[in-house]
Parts: C-alpha cells; sequence; structure tokens
C-alpha cells in the first residue's frame, strides 16, 4: 500500500531525547567496545518499574530482544501500545512488580534513547547512521553494567530475557557471574546459527537494496528505506512464527475477497498480514539499528570467548538459571536450549529447563504460554527465597 | 548421618524416607529421574540439601520448576556424560535402573559423578515374580510392576542376587543395603542375600566406587 510523503520518524525524536530516563555518560566515562572503538560521550534510557528495596537485593534486569525496546510493562511512546511483556512483568506476574524492582534498558544500537545509529553524535552534532560502531551483545551487556552501577546496584536478583534478550542473560551470567543471582534466557540461544544469520542477510540486504537508504546516510538525506525495512521485517517475522501457527491463524483464506484477482495485489490473508507487519514495523523503527542489532546477534558465541567450551563460559558459577524453549520454535529450537542446559550441567551449574508445548513458535515467549508463567513464578519464588526476600506483603 | 526424617508427604514411600535418611544434611544431591519432584522436595525440605534432578517426561520436569526445583530435561542414558567428575556427594537412581537402556553404564556414570551413589529397584528375584514365571509361565504383573510385557517402560530388570555381582564386578564397595518386604517394611539386617532376593520386594543400595 503506498504511503504519503514520509513523515519525520517518531523514533528519531526518541533517539536524541527519550520520553523514559536516561543516564548520559561523559567523553571520560566511554565504552570501550568490542570492535575496538570507543563510544563517548554516550547515553542510555531505561524504564523502571517497582521499588528498588533498603538493600537493593531485589532488582530485575529484563533485557529485550532484537525490536523491543525499555517500554515492557507501559505505554510505548510511540506505538501507544501496552508494554511488550505485561504477561510477564506488573502487579502479581511472574515478575512481580510490587515486589521486585523491575529496570529495561534500551539496548546499545537501539533507536529508543540508547547511543545507537539514528542518535545525533555529541560531539558532531551529525547523525551517526553507519559511522556508529558495530556493538555486540557483549557490548551492550557492558552498557547495561554501567546503568546498572549508576543506579547504585550492586547484584541483580534476576536477569532474564527471550531471543536477543536471552543472549544478553547469558552474557551477563558469563561476564558478570557475582553480580547475577539467577537467570533466565528463553528462547534463546549460546550462538547465532548460520540459518538465523542468513535470514538476517536478507533482512539487510533489502533495507541496503533501498534506494532511500542512501548509503546509509538517509537520515542526513531525509528519506527513509521503508520499503527495504518493511520487506527484512515481513521475512523475518514469518520465522517468529511456526507453520501450524500459520495454518491455524491464516490457512489459505483470501483477503475481503471471494475469489483471486489474478493479479499481484495481497489475496491472501497472509500476504495482507505481513504488508501490515511490515508497514507497522517502519513507523516504529530505525534502519539503521536493524542492520547494528541483527549484526550483534550473528556475532554472538559465547563459546568462542572461552576457547570453545560453552561449560568454561559458567565455571564456578552460582548464578541459578531456568532454561525455556518453546516446541515450534525453529529459531532458536530445543536443541540450542538443551547445549546451554549440557554446558551449565557440565559446569556444576544450578539450572532448571523446560521445553513448553506449543504451536505459536518463537514469539511463543512473549504471548499467553501458562505453563512458562507457571515455571517462571515457581523459579522466581524459589530464587526469591534463597536470596532471603520477603514474600510479597510481609 | 542416619538421623529420622520427618514423615509428612511422602509418608506412603518407605523407600523414599530410606534414601532420605541416608543423606547427609546439606550435601549435594543429584536425583537422576527425578519424576515430580517428590524426593528431592523431601530431601530439600527434611535434608536441607542442594538438590537438583534430571527426568524424562517433560509434564514432570515442568512439575518441578514450577515447585521451585531445578530439574532439567534429560534422560540417563545420554545427558549424564556432561556431568562433571565428583560434582555431587550423592546420585540418586531411584526405581529408574529397570527403565535405562544400558544401566551398567548409568551406574558408572553414578559413581563417577558422586562420591557416593544409592539406586533403589524392584527385586525380580521376589518369590511372586519367579512363582508367575514358574508356575503360570506368563510374565509377571504385580501391584507395583503394573505392566504387561508389551507396553512396559521396565526393559531392565534385575535381582538383588544380579545387582550385588554387577557392583562386584565393577569393583564398587557397597556401603549400605536394605530390601523393603511386600509392607514395605525393612527386612532385617541379618538375613542373607538369598533371603533377601526371595522376600525383597525392592532394595535400596548406598554404593561408592573402589574396593
Amino acid at each position: 500500500m503506498p504511503r504519503s510523503k514520509t513523515p519525520p520518524a517518531v523514533s528519531q525524536n526518541e533517539a536524541d531525547h527519550p520520553t523514559s530516563p536516561v543516564q548520559h555518560f561523559a567523553a571520560d566515562e566511554s565504552l570501550l567496545l568490542d570492535s575496538g572503538a570507543s563510544l563517548g560521550p554516550w547515553q542510555i534510557a531505561y524504564q523502571t518499574y517497582g521499588t528498588l528495596n533498603a538493600d537493593k537485593s531485589n532488582a530485575i534486569l529484563i533485557c529485550h530482544a532484537l525490536t523491543g525496546d525499555q517500554h515492557v510493562a507501559s505505554e510505548n511512546p510511540v506505538t501507544g501500545k501496552t508494554g511488550w511483556w505485561t504477561s510477564m512483568v506488573g502487579p502479581g506476574k511472574s515478575f512481580d512488580t510490587d515486589r521486585f524492582f523491575i529496570i529495561c534498558a534500551n539496548v546499545l544500537g537501539g533507536c529508543m534513547g540508547t547511543s545507537g545509529p539514528a542518535n545525533h553524535d555529541p560531539l558532531t552534532g551529525k547523525a551517526y547512521a553507519v559511522d556508529f560502531p558495530v556493538v555486540t551483545i557483549r557490548d551492550i551487556v557492558g552498557a547495561q553494567a554501567r546503568l546498572v552501577d549508576r543506579l547504585g546496584i550492586d547484584t541483580l536478583f534476576c536477569v532474564a530475557g527471550g531471543s536477543m534478550g536471552g543472549m544478553q542473560v547469558l552474557q551477563w551470567a558469563a561476564t558478570f557471574p557475582e553480580r547475577v543471582f539467577a537467570a533466565m534466557p528463553l528462547a534463546t540461544g549460546a550462538k547465532h546459527s548460520a540459518q538465523n544469520i542468513a535470514f538476517h542477510e536478507v533482512g539487510r540486504q533489502a533495507v541496503m537494496a533501498d534506494p532511500d537508504w542512501r548509503a546509509g546516510h538517509y537520515l542526513a538525506e531525509g528519506t527513509r528505506p521503508e520499503k527495504g525495512l518493511a520487506v527484512a521485517r515481513m521475512a523475518a517475522h514469518i520465522t517468529y512464527l511456526s507453520e501450524p501457527a500459520l495454518h491455524r491463524k491464516f490457512g489459505r483464506k483470501l483477503q475481503d475477497r471471494a475469489a483471486p484477482t489474478f493479479s499481484f495485489d495481497a489475496d491472501f490473508e497472509i500476504e495482507s498480514y505481513l504488508r501490515y507487519q511490515g508497514r507497522s514495523f517502519v513507523e516504529r523503527f530505525d534502519a539503521n539499528s536493524y542492520l547494528y542489532l541483527t549484526r550483534a546477534m550473528d556475532y554472538f558465541d559465547l563459546a568462542d570467548d572461552f576457547g570453545g567450551s560453552l561449560a568454561a563460559a559458567f565455571k564456578g558459577t552460582k548464578t541459578r538459571f531456568c532454561v525455556a524453549s518453546f516446541t515450534s520454535d525453529w529459531l532458536f529450537p530445543t536443541s540450542d536450549s538443551r547445549a546451554i542446559v549440557h554446558a551449565l550441567n557440565a559446569a556444576g551449574a544450578s539450572v532448571s529447563f523446560v521445553e513448553i508445548e506449543t504451536d505459536k513458535g518463537h514469539d511463543a515467549f512473549l504471548l499467553n504460554e501458562p505453563v512458562l508463567f507457571a515455571t517462571s513464578r515457581g523459579f522466581i519464588d524459589s530464587a526469591a527465597r534463597a536470596r532471603g526476600l520477603k514474600e510479597q506483603g510481609s | 548421618m542416619t538421623e529420622p526424617v520427618n514423615h509428612t508427604a511422602a509418608a506412603a514411600r518407605v523407600d523414599l524416607l530410606l534414601v532420605a535418611e541416608m543423606i547427609e544434611r546439606g550435601a549435594r544431591v543429584l536425583d537422576v529421574g527425578c519424576g515430580d519432584g517428590i524426593l528431592l522436595d523431601l530431601l530439600i525440605r527434611t535434608r536441607e540439601v542442594d538438590g537438583r534432578g534430571i527426568e524424562l517426561s517433560q509434564a514432570g520436569v515442568n512439575g518441578c520448576v514450577t515447585k521451585g526445583l531445578s530439574v532439567v530435561q534429560g534422560d540417563a542414558d545420554t545427558d549424564l556424560a556432561d556431568y562433571p567428575d565428583d560434582g555431587f556427594d550423592y546420585v540418586i537412581l531411584s526405581q529408574t535402573l529397570q527403565a535405562t537402556r544400558r544401566p551398567r553404564e548409568v551406574i558408572e556414570h553414578l559413581l563417577r559423578i558422586g562420591r557416593r551413589a544409592i539406586v533403589s529397584f524392584p527385586n525380580f528375584g521376589h518369590w511372586r515374580i519367579r512363582s508367575q514365571i514358574a508356575f503360570q509361565g506368563r510374565m509377571p504383573v504385580t501391584k507395583n510392576l503394573s505392566y504387561a510385557w508389551y507396553n512396559t517402560p521396565n526393559i531392565h530388570f534385575c535381582t538383588i542376587a544380579d545387582f550385588v555381582a554387577l557392583t562386584d564386578e565393577m569393583d564398587a564397595t557397597i556401603e549400605k543395603a536394605v530390601a523393603l518386604d511386600r509392607n514395605g517394611q525393612p527386612m532385617r539386617m541379618t538375613l542373607p542375600w538369598a533371603v533377601w532376593n526371595l522376600f525383597g520386594e525392592q532394595a535400596v543400595f548406598m554404593l561408592r566406587r573402589g574396593s
């Protein structure tokens, strides 16, 4: 569907001046990145829910996925929609905001207020665009650690997240084992598979093939590679679902018509749905951020940082882990979670692992999955007892 | 070391209480084939152990994790190899040995992973079982072993005498052994193996590697 002339990207305003709280770091507090580049001054935008207790022992860091943001459980300032994980975060939920202090930060390289390609370089006043340094999952976690320091929190009660968020959870546990009491990596893997890199490359090529991408400098040139980014999102969205779920929801149903039109219009419901997904995504996301964050995921291989042994990444860890996968997730299949569990067992770590039966695919971790709620609640409650955190209301 | 255990939820399962009484307080314990976590839960509550579990059935695992137990979905036949030597004080195989594909290798792993291995199993040498084969000529079906030959998950039954012979062969030392009679009551310690083998319905052994 053709769109009228591009309005200024809302997310671009959020990038420099987010609606949520933001911490600024000066040039002498720069981040040294895996690429060798140094980033500073820089900023990190975040949301918090609940109250930090007196001894600062009840903080939970939620790590968001590729296209998520810090607005876990409150209205998103760009879309006006409710937070992306209200099924898990809120009063009485597994991550109970009446009991815990929940933190979620926009990832480094993102476009919702933490430094990324959509930001303007505070030193030059120019948009970073593709001059922003390439970041890794470890860089993202390093930035989060600086935020946690600023908030005066030494040990996080729990670090949790799904997909790319799960990668951050694993990185946290490996890099800062003494700062993570409990960890919940969901629907994730300790490395990105060749197939996943392949899908990401399709998405990046779609963005870069859009003439409006302008070799990455579309912000300066006043264009937006919307078509390319929409195609990238459409392809990616298929990988978040499953064949049975697509069949259940759409089958071969036609969209508002009784018969095929013998054209390339969106005859099928699934086509119309994907086009909608692509369109709504470009309204809230920066195309270069998409390139950077998919790259960060592609580079992730935790074992590689530890001489090829994933178990070595968790050697001697006291962190208690709860790993969960979903039967119909083909982006991060159960075998990926099992590899994490094997490594944790080899490291003698405390680990729980559930595989949850669902046809909802990779996105199941974001959706209504009662078994996920029950297991995460059981895990969090027992970890809270071990941590000596009071029951709610006592 | 053999303090009595509070009889609570698991009261009906004498074999579980026996296992619990064999375990030192605060020990690191791995329960292989932990089912719905009843033994792990008992050990954590009454023995304050650092307990972990492996369970094949996903329903069992999900139930355990919901209760706050550290349990992973896994298979005793394939997944024990991941665990490091001496990772636990005790590794328990409760009523699971007969369902493994390679029982000897499983026991070798138990002895490698734990300083002590505790194995409980139904005794196929019990006189009722012997008599069903001897006099009816049919594969035994009993109250505790209620499966027919064609649908049983129990593929490697042994008798108490068989198990003792295997521990000899594997150069493992039997530190403790208890047989339970028909009523689930421990039999007198002084009775010879042959009597246990005939009248014990279940057996619980505590082993360590080496002689």
